[in-house]
């Protein structure tokens, strides 16, 4: 252990924050290394800057904005393509097994990876990470309604994409095959 | 109407979805290097006070 170190530092609390961290990072980068990357620029940049957190207000949504604001700076630096998925993350997802009645894990993430940055991070923040619309707002630098209509089409968007998956599965099915599903197509989910 | 209960179902399983995707990342254990890092931070932060 190096020389002791004051343990009452209010930034130690960023450690509880980074497991959340870490999630909203790879919906953002969409892959693994760059979101641990993305992480630890983010830790730099809320450590040296913590001067600027105010006491008492949500420190998560503090450094979600730091973090939000790093990638999308760095990524304007930087002018590349981002849909360089390695597939790590997605390879590993693919191998849990689905359970019933619940969308294939798998076509859902390859769904939610088509969806633009400003809906995926409005359905993280909102949908995943429990943060209010009004925090989500205040992370994004945007207006409450802004955050809903995000939402919004990003949800509906999700459902296009994922029945679009139902409907190409239907399609390799013969016409007798066809009518029986038809019954029943709506408790099918695309697997 | 079942295409609305057929939605709503659709919408719940995006968040159903939506958490799991994000849990699984949560609940994993936090690598030491960003401990590692905080702990740096920490050592220049009492450096420069000085």
């Amino acid at each position: 252990m190096p020389n002791r170190v004051p343990s009452s530092d209010p930034r130690d609390e960023i450690i509880e924050h980074l497991p959340a961290m870490r999630a909203f990072a790879l919906s953002l980068t969409r892959n693994a290394t760059r979101a641990d990357d993305l992480v630890q620029d983010a830790i730099v940049k809320a450590w040296k800057g913590f001067d600027s957190f105010k006491p008492g207000t949500n420190l998560r949504a503090w450094l979600f904005t730091i973090l939000r604001n790093t990638f999308y700076s760095e990524r304007r630096k930087a002018k590349r393509e981002v849909a360089d998925v390695d597939g790590a993350f997605s390879s590993k997802l693919a191998s849990k097994p689905d359970h019933d009645g619940r969308l294939a894990l798998k076509d859902f993430h390859a769904a939610f990876e088509m969806l633009p940055d400003e809906q995926r991070e409005a359905l993280v923040l909102v949908g995943a990470s429990g943060f209010s619309y009004e925090e989500a707002a205040e992370a994004c630098g945007v207006a409450i309604g802004t955050i809903k209509s995000r939402v919004n089409r990003g949800r509906k968007r999700l459902i296009e994409l994922l029945e679009l998956v139902e409907d190409e599965a239907l399609e390799l099915t013969d016409s007798a095959t066809m009518s029986v599903i038809s019954q029943g197509a709506n408790q099918v989910i695309a697997r | 109407m079942t295409l609305k209960t057929n939605k709503s179902k659709l919408e719940e399983q995006i968040e159903e979805n939506l958490k799991r995707v994000y849990q699984e990342r949560v609940i994993e254990p936090v690598p030491d290097k960003f401990l590692d890092l905080i702990r740096q931070l920490k050592e220049q932060a009492t450096q420069d006070a000085k």
